[in-house]
């Protein structure tokens, strides 16, 4: 193979990994809340958007950018507490109930920051300029991206499973029941997860506030992707969110490449359809593993 | 009775019947205004709302129209649709409005159009767009492709290369004016290597950079829309795509993307619009300061849009005054007559039988300071494609879309 068809392939490549990349990122927040605790927030593209506001605050006081997403991801973590508190622990058990309740509050939010922010886009240069590769260019920032999908990936498998909190809170998760008998408090456990779960949102919408635009209706770009690759993935909150964004963000790059966007959006839809038809508990249903 | 009191109660019946239509000629005039605030459209649209308000405010502090004041009643799309039909009929049925000004994306003006014809409503779309709509109801007073694609596609052949690449939103719009680009690109025997449509959705854009890499045109014509498709740009400069290709657009800065970007992303890219805020003439130096005055010395810049808004409400007012009348008929037959006002881009004339406008254009470059540098402009274009294809003066009667006739 001649180097122009290698660079060719590592650029499609990157470019995949782009894609899933940022699936990985704006769902994993939402995989964790739905994965642990049965809970949909339909506010997640929300959660999404307060990080990036939140990063575009830092970043606009002055901050360094890579502190900004760190205070962006403590910001919308300390929110979710708030709303957790408030809202969510009203309604653990009635899913339909969260369903309203949260989508409710993504209205709110998505108003409230017009009123503070103004209705206007807003942005963030993106960093780290462009590394070549052959005859083609890609964004350094890229690299950081698909880095930090596998980080967050990481950081999920390691607070679940090495953390004391994580082996509580799968516990509470199988068996309420016996987990409360030991000693454990589901109510503590609960609202940690979702706070952990609305910093990942946080993070999520910080990383993507170098690469998109930062408006308050920003959430409604990715809350359908998000949701249905957690969907697809199913219960697994770490194996099925890879897997299913790697197909479905895979599939979408590999046909907006060979024909439009457009029809990219419509493969990952049809496939994402499929998928359910043939796995209706998604990818990571009938596997052993709990993440 | 005596026959005496029945005459003084009659004469007493007649006099409070004409005093209570004397009070009804002083009563507020209503128009309407359908504008998306809210959403990912409200780049454009919050330029074209301060436009609108100002319009108003300075119209009515002349004195009004017809002696009238002007009651503005408006309404906030949300960047959907489905609310432009429903605000359009709450407009000209609930609120009586005389004139209704809106719409920003074709797809909302195509919304708006069978509504406003339905209830018999004068309509003003002010905003660039794809041309060719020739209706007796509607005005269009933005920039149409024959004044802007046409000078930007020769432009980039002449300074950039005969090779082009176009991104555009997938809409009415979009789908349209590639056709245009396309159609002006073959005249001037360039080379369109490929086009791509992108829903207003997207804002991830890997895909579209890879693809541009590989055809490697020496223009890219974009015709990207909406706060999501922001995006692109930045993602092309990151990817260290400008230094191979360069970008012309026929919409960007209409949502201020020069203001959003960083100076280092939007420099470079090329536009035609009538209005740039830099434009230097004493007219829209005084336009300037009377925007600043009202809404700020920080105003991030006043768009191409939001003028097209402002010229739209002075040329309405102006044929009021003309027709002598709100009546949509002596409105519309005044405005055919070719009534015109003197905006800050210039002098802008309602051309009669077409109901588009003949304006100056201008050519410019984004800079390293959130606006444009003026490169040059033209003065008093027509609007040549609907001036060829639509007589609403000897066939009243049409509501009609004329497009580009395509191989």
């Amino acid at each position: 193979m001649d180097w122009s068809q290698f660079d060719w392939l590592i650029n499609l490549a990157l470019s995949m990994q782009l894609s899933i990349a940022v699936l990985v990122i704006v769902s994993i927040g939402l995989a964790v809340v739905f994965g642990m605790m049965g809970i949909i927030n339909l506010a997640h593209g929300e959660f999404l958007m307060l990080g990036a506001y939140a990063t575009l605050a830092c970043v606009r006081a002055g901050i360094n950018l890579w502190l900004s997403m760190g205070i962006a991801a403590f910001v919308v973590g300390i929110f979710g507490l708030v709303v957790e508190q408030l809202l969510i622990r009203h309604l653990y058990g009635r899913l339909a109930d969260s369903m309203l309740a949260t989508w409710g509050l993504s209205l709110i939010m998505a108003q409230v920051m017009v009123l503070i922010f103004g209705p206007s886009t807003q942005g963030i240069a993106t960093p780290l300029g462009s590394i070549n590769i052959g005859a083609y260019s890609v964004s350094g920032y890229s690299f950081v991206l698909i880095a930090a999908a596998v980080v967050l990936l990481a950081i999920v498998y390691w607070v679940f499973t090495r953390t004391p909190y994580g082996v509580m809170a799968r516990a509470a998760m199988q068996m309420p029941g016996m987990a409360a008998a030991v000693g454990i408090n589901p109510k503590l456990i609960n609202a940690g997860t979702f706070a952990f779960g609305a910093a990942l949102a946080g993070v999520g919408g910080a990383l993507l506030a170098p690469l998109v635009g930062v408006m308050p209706s920003m959430g409604q770009a990715y809350i359908a992707r998000a949701f249905m690759t957690v969907i697809v993935g199913g219960p697994g909150v770490i194996s099925g969110t890879a897997s299913s964004a790697v197909l479905l963000g895979g599939m979408e790059n590999v046909v907006s490449y060979l024909s439009t966007p457009f029809f990219g959006q419509g493969a990952l839809l049809v496939l994402a359809i499929v998928l359910l038809r043939v796995l209706p508990t998604g990818i990571s249903g009938r596997w052993q593993r709990q993440l | 009775m005596s026959r005496k009191f029945m005459k003084g109660a009659l004469a007493a019946l007649l006099m409070a019947a004409s005093l209570g239509a004397a009070a009804a000629d002083k009563k507020p005039i209503v128009v309407g205004s359908i504008l998306d605030e809210t959403g990912p459209l409200n780049i454009y649209g919050t330029a074209m709302v301060d436009a609108t308000k100002l319009a108003i405010k300075q119209i009515n502090e002349n004195g009004g129209v017809l002696g009238r004041q002007l009651k503005l009643v408006s309404y906030d799309a949300q960047s959907d649709n489905a609310k432009y039909t429903l605000y359009a009929n709450q407009l000209s049925l609930k609120d009586k409005a005389v004139v209704i000004m809106g719409g920003i994306t074709s797809a909302s003006r195509e919304a708006v159009r069978p509504v406003i014809n339905r209830n018999k409503t004068l309509y003003f779309y002010n905003e660039q767009y794809e041309g060719g709509v020739c209706d007796k109801n509607v005005f269009a007073t933005g920039i149409v492709p024959s004044q802007q694609v046409a000078p930007t596609v020769a432009w980039a052949m002449k300074n950039l290369g005969k090779k082009f690449y176009i991104l555009a939103a997938d809409y009415n719009y979009g789908h349209i004016s590639t056709d245009w680009v396309k159609k002006y690109v073959a005249q001037a025997a360039g080379q369109v290597v490929g086009s791509e449509f992108i829903p207003l959705d997207v804002a991830e854009f890997s895909s579209v950079i890879t693809k541009l890499q590989e055809a490697k045109p020496d223009v890219v014509f974009s015709l990207l829309v909406g706060g999501n498709h922001i995006a692109f740009y930045r993602q092309f400069v990151a990817s260290g795509l400008r230094d191979k290709m360069k970008i012309v657009s026929a919409t960007f800065g209409l949502g201020n993307e020069q203001v959003v970007l960083a100076p280092e992303e939007s420099k470079d890219i090329v536009a035609v619009y009538p209005y740039f805020q830099e434009i230097d003439t004493p007219a829209n130096k005084q336009f300037v300061a009377m925007w600043h005055k009202e809404f700020g010395k920080d105003y991030a810049y006043i768009t191409d849009s939001a003028v097209t808004v402002w010229n739209g409400w002075h040329l309405w007012a102006n044929a009021v005054g003309k027709a002598g009348s709100t009546g949509r008929e002596k409105v519309i037959k005044a405005l055919e007559s070719g009534i015109s006002f003197d905006g800050p881009s210039g002098t802008v004339t309602i051309d009669g039988p077409s109901h588009h406008v003949y304006q100056n254009t201008h050519f410019a470059r984004a800079n390293d300071k959130h606006g444009f540098t003026v490169l040059g402009g033209e003065k008093n274009v027509p609007p040549a494609f609907e001036k060829k294809m639509c007589d609403l003066i000897k066939k009243p009667n049409q509501h009609t879309q004329f497009l580009p006739e395509t191989k």
